[in-house]
C-alpha cells in the first residue's frame, strides 16, 4: 500500500471524486426542501425541483406576456454585452497604458502615481457620481466595470512588463530593434497572454460591478431579475439565476483558458506547466 | 579598422570601485577571452562594450569613436540564458534581426522579403546545425540548442563585435565542446571580434587569442570597494590558430 500522498486518482476516479460535493450539496438541500415542504406547502424558502422547472421554463421558453421577449435570455443578452463591452474597453485600456508604464521609464514616472490612487478609489463608491455624468443608461454600468478593474489590469500588464528578463529587452536592442519595434515585436506577445491571465482573475471584480450597477439602476438584466424578484422572495427564480451566472463566469474563463493555449502554445510550456 | 582601443577606463559605483585604470588594444578580429574571479568585474566591463553601462572617467573607442552609450546592431550579445525569445519558432528567432531593419513600421514582412528573409534564416541555422528544428519554440529545445540558436539569431545582424558572457556555463561537457567547434568556426569564418566571459580557464586559454586575466592589484581588507579590479595579465595565446586554418 503507497503512502496517502503518493497515490493518485485515475481520470475516472478524478471525475467521480470532483463531482462527489455536488452530489453531496444536491441530496442535502432536496433532502432539507422536502422536509419544509412537507411541514409547509407554500414553503418560499427551499423550493422544490419542480418549481425550479417551471419557474425557469416560464422565464427561459414562454415569452413574456407585456414584452414578447424571452425573460431569462433578455437578461444574458444584456448583461453579456455590457459584461463584455466593460472588459473588452479595461483590457484594451489595460495593455496599452500597462506596457507603455511598463516598459518606458519617462511614462510610468509620470503615470505610474496616478494609477496607484486612482485604484485604491472604491469603484462602488463614485457610482452615484457615474450615475450623475452618464446618466442612468448602458454607459454608466460599463463604466463602473471600466474604473473597476482597469487600474488592476493596468498594474498587472505593467508588473508584467517589468518582470520580462532584461536580457530579451536588450537582445532586442542588438537585434537593432527601436522602442515601437521592441514594444510590438517582444513585449506585447510576451505580454498578451498574460493580459487574458489577469482579466480571468478580474472577472469576479467585474461581475460584482455589474450586479451592482443592475441593481441599482436598469430595466432588464441577470442582476436587475435577481433584485426584482427578491421582493417577493421568488427562490425559485433566484437560484437558478445564481447558478446560470456561476455558469457563465465559469465558461468564460474556461474559454479564456483554452484561447490562450491554442493562440500561445508556447506559453504554458514556457511557464512549465504540465510538467 | 574595427578596433577597440581602452584608454584609462574606471568603472565606479558610488564609492564602490569596481574597475580601475583599464588600458587596453584590441585588433579586428581577435577572439578576447575574460577570465577572473566571480565580482571582480568582467561582467560590467563586458556591459560597457555593450551600452548598457557607461564607464564612469576614460575613454571607450570603436574605431577611434566612443562606443554607443546604448546596445545597437553592430555588437552582438549571447547571455547565458533568456537569450532568445520564447514567443517565437527557432527560424523566427533568426528572421526577427532582419524583419525590424527590413520594416520599421511593423517590425514585420510578408511576401518574398519574407521568403528572402527566411532562406538566409535558414542558411544560418544550416550552419549551427538547428535546420532540423525550425518550427520548434526555444522551450522545445535543450539548452545547448538555445544557445545555437541565440548565436544564429545575434550573426543575422553581422555584428562587428559579438560579445559572450559566459555562453557554455549551463551546458554539459560533451555539448561544450562542440559548442566551442561551433563558436571557432564562425570566429574563422566572418572576421568577427568576440569577447568571451569564462569561469573556465582552459576554455580561455584553448578558445582565445587574447586572455585578460581580471583581478584586484591592491586590497584593503577593511575596505574591500576601495580598490577595482583591473586587467592583471594580457596574454597573447593561440595567436598561430587563425593562421593555420
Amino acid at each position: 500500500m503507497k503512502r496517502l500522498i503518493n497515490q493518485r486518482p485515475g481520470t475516472l476516479g478524478k471525475c467521480l471524486l470532483g463531482l462527489l460535493p455536488f452530489v453531496v450539496i444536491g441530496i442535502v438541500y432536496f433532502y432539507f426542501s422536502s422536509e419544509r415542504l412537507a411541514i409547509n406547502p407554500n414553503d418560499k424558502l427551499m423550493p422544490s425541483m419542480q418549481s425550479f422547472i417551471d419557474a425557469v421554463s416560464y422565464l427561459a421558453f414562454e415569452p413574456n406576456k407585456r414584452t414578447g421577449d424571452y425573460v431569462l435570455w433578455a437578461d444574458t443578452a444584456a448583461s453579456l454585452q455590457r459584461l463584455g463591452l466593460g472588459v473588452g474597453i479595461s483590457a484594451l485600456t489595460g495593455l496599452i497604458i500597462g506596457i507603455l508604464v511598463g516598459i518606458i521609464p519617462l511614462v510610468r514616472a509620470g503615470i505610474a502615481p496616478v494609477i496607484t490612487i486612482i485604484s485604491l478609489v472604491p469603484p462602488l463608491a463614485i457610482l452615484p457620481i457615474l450615475f450623475i455624468i452618464f446618466g442612468l443608461g448602458e454607459l454608466s454600468k460599463v463604466m463602473l466595470i471600466v474604473l473597476g478593474i482597469t487600474p488592476f489590469l493596468i498594474r498587472d500588464v505593467q508588473l508584467r512588463v517589468m518582470a520580462l528578463p532584461h536580457e530579451i529587452i536588450i537582445k532586442a536592442q542588438t537585434l537593432g530593434a527601436n522602442s515601437w519595434q521592441l514594444i510590438l515585436r517582444v513585449v506585447l506577445p510576451q505580454v498578451l497572454p498574460k493580459l487574458i491571465d489577469a482579466v480571468r482573475l478580474s472577472l469576479g471584480s467585474a461581475w460584482l460591478f455589474l450586479i451592482a450597477a443592475e441593481a441599482i439602476s436598469a430595466t432588464e438584466g441577470l442582476g436587475y431579475r435577481i433584485f426584482l424578484v427578491r421582493r417577493y422572495m421568488s427562490m425559485d427564480i433566484i437560484l437558478p439565476y445564481v447558478v446560470w451566472i456561476t455558469l457563465l463566469a465559469f465558461l468564460m474563463d474556461y474559454l479564456l483558458r483554452r484561447l490562450s493555449k491554442s493562440v500561445f502554445p508556447w506559453h504554458s510550456t514556457d511557464q512549465g506547466e504540465n510538467k | 579598422m574595427n578596433d577597440i582601443k581602452i584608454k584609462n577606463l574606471w568603472k565606479e559605483y558610488g564609492d564602490n570601485i569596481v574597475l580601475e585604470n583599464i588600458n587596453l588594444d584590441v585588433k579586428a578580429g581577435e577572439f578576447v577571452t575574460l577570465v577572473g574571479a566571480s565580482g571582480c568585474g568582467k561582467t560590467t566591463f563586458l556591459k560597457m562594450l555593450l551600452g548598457t553601462e557607461q564607464p564612469t572617467r576614460g575613454e571607450l573607442l570603436l574605431n577611434g569613436k566612443p562606443i554607443a552609450n546604448e546596445p545597437g546592431a553592430d555588437r552582438g550579445i549571447v547571455f547565458q540564458k533568456y537569450s532568445v525569445f520564447s514567443h517565437l519558432n527557432v527560424v523566427e528567432n533568426v528572421m526577427l534581426g532582419e524583419e525590424l531593419k527590413e520594416s520599421p513600421l511593423l517590425g514585420r514582412c510578408f511576401g518574398k522579403k519574407r521568403q528572402a528573409i527566411r532562406e538566409r534564416a535558414i542558411a544560418l541555422l544550416e550552419k549551427v546545425g538547428l535546420d532540423h528544428a525550425l518550427t520548434k519554440y526555444p522551450s522545445e529545445l535543450s539548452g545547448g540548442m538555445q544557445q545555437r540558436l541565440a548565436i544564429a539569431q545575434a550573426l543575422i545582424k553581422q555584428p562587428q563585435i559579438l560579445l559572450l558572457d559566459e555562453p557554455f556555463g549551463a551546458l554539459d561537457p560533451g555539448i561544450r565542446s562542440d559548442m566551442h567547434e561551433l563558436i571557432l568556426e564562425i570566429w574563422r569564418e566572418t572576421n568577427i571580434t568576440i569577447f568571451m566571459i569564462t569561469h573556465d580557464l582552459s576554455e580561455g586559454f584553448s578558445l582565445g587569442t587574447q586572455l585578460l586575466v581580471f583581478d584586484k592589484q591592491r586590497h584593503d581588507p577593511d575596505q574591500p570597494n576601495r580598490y577595482g579590479a583591473s586587467i592583471t595579465y594580457d596574454i597573447p595565446v593561440g595567436r598561430s590558430k587563425k593562421t593555420n586554418q
